[in-house]
């Protein structure tokens, strides 16, 4: 088992002729992931590595069936891709793109709700149950992200891209594996936030332990204390807690655009003490995390 | 970005919400001027960007024209968390019945826009949440549907306010939810939103806030302000340093090699990505290292920008050496980054073996990086080295240098 993706997943790229998008593209394909087609309007009838492009999501689905899409379209075309492809019918939407205006990125995520789709990002590199699929950039070319993700116990939940890798390097290193790792986006409104994906991770019975990446900025970790202490969660929850500089330093922004100190819930310091109130460990150092994860297998 | 006061109460103006009469003044001599137009008594504001004027002593009283000259004269000389203030607002100080708090954000949690609402304004509305939460109404709104007042209205009304306030503070209200919607803002805040002795209400002093990726969207806005695309308005103005970073970030479309902020300390960081950056700053730190700066790598950058990042680094005075560190790479390339790291402390007149204490990226192409910084005798580290102990051996080798 696993969360969100699995061995029968299928998805179609939105965007998949630009540069990046190439590249994923062969990555996926690489990893074992089935990517059925690919959209980038006036490109229709190319192919990227074998993978049909099409002008419109719709003839994309209505050809595939896919379920899932990940886009990497340029900021100010990514609110109307979702909204394409919602309307025909992507229940599972990966927006890698970073740099939406907040208020569009408020937008997609309320349409998505209206048609009981789910949104991971924006700014995030994907999702990867180890060795079934790999939606997104997450991990990179095929062979560093056989090195860096095996199949296991743990899942992984992070607002970074590159320390998703990160965490499920040192976790692999350690000897545990991940059922699905998710890289949740940087932004400061993000589709599925740590609270939010946590009932799918106590749903499925090969997640034992979580391990979490956050930053300062937004209430997500604080909501993810609230949901542990209400819900008594099966989980138990290691934590890593980085830019702990940031608290001398209000007002600037620093990686991503939701990580900023504004007011006092935004610090390091108070996220640390409501993940601890809620018996979340926190782990100094990476390499700290597999010896925390075991402790409460 | 932040705006300075007097531009929020500027916008807000036009979009009809009532402001104190008055002006900005650069000299001490236009805040006379501007004191003798609105005639009685006045308020006198430092215009910086930081919070605690009023502890600092930026915000003054005068009677008269002649002392309002007085309190701007010491008011621009004043520093307020190392920023001199760009102007002195100068308006009719008045008596005041009932303050209130009015402000619209956004809301992580819903992640939909939130009007709040507070009859106890003046003061920080986190602070009255804590301590008065009956005092506090919160309603989320759709950024998908078009905002309608009624919603305004129910929020005020839930507090208890009826009569001609109700009516008044919903039609403020809305300008200001708006205003937030029209311009692409992510705060929107008035506080305090006094009624005055005579029941008339003025927005005595404003917030507004722009993220930087509706910037682009409201070109014509920042323009009729007069405001620098270069301007960052954070939390201190950009120094040199930062400023020469943001342009090595420019130099190609091709990923990030900037973000530069200027710190102290003696060691140059090249890091990444964005989260990266983050857990190495603090592992250098916690390792009793001195940053001199922050930066981020990320998205796959020419060799052009990382070699241009690592000469801006280099070029600082009091950097001795650079520790070059990433996560785990998925899209950035590790030989990419070495090639470009390696060329800019060649260009810049040093030996890369002595210049760069330690790298360690692994990922993406490592096999062909590590081939490259081999060649080079510079010392680095594979995936089986974290983050931390990177940082830790950088800090100790340039200890030991």
């Amino acid at each position: 088992m696993s969360i969100l993706v699995d061995e029968n997943t299928s998805f179609i790229i939105q965007g998949i002729t630009g540069r990046e998008a190439v590249n994923m593209t062969r990555e996926c394909l690489d990893y074992g992931s089935q990517v059925v087609g690919g959209v980038t309007p006036g490109r229709g009838g190319r192919d990227v590595y074998g993978v049909p492009v099409y002008d419109t999501v719709r003839e994309a689905v209505e050809k595939h069936g896919a379920t899932g899409s990940v886009l990497t379209v340029p900021p100010a075309f990514t609110r109307d891709a979702v909204f394409e492809a919602i309307d025909a019918g992507i229940k599972l939407l990966v927006v890698v793109t970073e740099r939406i205006p907040r208020a569009q990125v408020s937008e997609m995520i309320e349409f998505a709700a209206m048609h009981d789709a789910r949104i991971i990002g924006p700014n995030c590199l994907g999702i990867i149950t180890p060795e079934k699929c790999k939606m997104g950039g997450i991990g990179g070319p095929a062979a560093d992200t056989r090195k860096a993700y095996k199949p296991g116990n743990v899942g992984v939940m992070s607002r970074s891209g590159g320390m998703t890798t990160e965490i499920a390097n040192a976790l692999t290193a350690g000897g545990l594996g991940q059922s699905t790792a998710v890289s949740i986006g940087g932004d400061a409104i993000i589709g599925s936030t740590y609270a939010e994906l946590m009932p799918l991770f106590e749903a499925d019975d090969e997640t034992k332990a979580i391990v979490i990446y956050s930053e300062p900025g937004g209430p997500m970790d604080a909501k993810l204390s609230e949901w542990v202490q209400e819900n008594d969660s099966r989980l138990p929850i290691v934590a890593f807690m980085a830019g702990r500089f940031m608290d001398k330093m209000p007002g600037m922004r620093f990686g991503h655009a939701g990580t900023i100190v504004e007011g006092k819930q935004d610090t390091a310091a108070e996220k640390l003490r409501r993940l601890e109130e809620a018996g979340i460990a926190v782990a100094e150092e990476i390499e700290q995390i597999p010896a925390l994860v075991k402790e409460r297998l | 970005m932040r705006f300075y006061e007097f531009e929020a109460k500027q916008l807000l103006a036009k979009q009809g919400v009532p402001t104190p009469s008055g002006g900005v003044a650069e000299t001490p001599a236009d805040a006379e001027r501007i004191a003798t137009e609105v005639g009685g008594a006045v308020v006198l504001k430092s215009q910086v960007l930081s919070g605690g004027r009023m502890k600092a002593g930026g915000v003054k009283f005068a009677d008269t024209p002649a002392e309002a000259k007085a309190a701007a004269a010491e008011i621009l000389q004043l520093e307020i968390s190392d920023q001199l203030p760009v102007s002195v607002l100068v308006e009719a100080k008045a008596g005041i019945k009932q303050e209130y708090y009015l402000g619209v954000t956004y809301d992580a949690i819903a992640k939909q826009p939130v009007a709040i609402f507070s009859d106890m304004g003046g003061i920080d509305i986190e602070e009255v949440a804590e301590q008065h939460p009956d005092h506090v109404a919160k309603r989320n709104f759709s950024a998908l549907l078009p905002f309608s007042d009624y919603k305004m209205k129910e929020l005020i009304a839930s507090l208890g306010i009826g009569g001609r306030e109700l009516t008044t503070l919903t039609r403020i209200g809305s300008r200001l939810a708006h205003t937030f919607l029209k311009y692409g803002l992510t705060l929107a805040e008035i506080n305090p939103l006094s009624q005055l002795d005579d029941g008339s209400f003025v927005a005595l002093d404003c917030h507004l806030d722009m993220e930087d990726e509706a910037r682009d969207l409201q070109k014509d806005l920042l323009a009729e302000m007069g405001i620098d695309a270069d301007e960052t308005r954070q939390g201190r103005p950009p120094t040199d340093f930062e400023r020469r970073g943001a342009q090595v970030d420019q130099v190609d479309a091709r990923g990030v090699a900037g973000r530069v902020v200027e710190f102290d300390g003696d060691l140059g960081l090249v890091i990444g990505a964005g989260g990266g950056s983050l857990t190495i700053f603090d592992a250098v730190q916690r390792h009793g290292g001195n940053p001199a700066n922050y930066c981020e790598i990320g998205g796959n950058p020419s060799v052009l920008k990382a070699c241009e990042l690592t000469k801006l680094v280099l070029s600082k005075p009091g950097v001795d050496k650079i520790a070059v560190i990433m996560n785990v790479v998925s899209n950035t390339r590790v030989d990419i980054v070495a090639r470009g790291v390696v060329k800019g402390v060649i260009e810049a007149g040093f030996e890369p073996s002595d210049k760069i204490v330690f790298f360690r990226i692994p990922g993406a192409w490592e096999g062909e990086g590590f081939k490259i910084l081999e060649k080079y005798g510079v010392e680095y580290g594979d995936r089986t080295v974290s983050m931390s102990e990177a940082a830790r051996r950088a800090v100790e080798k340039l200890g030991a240098s």
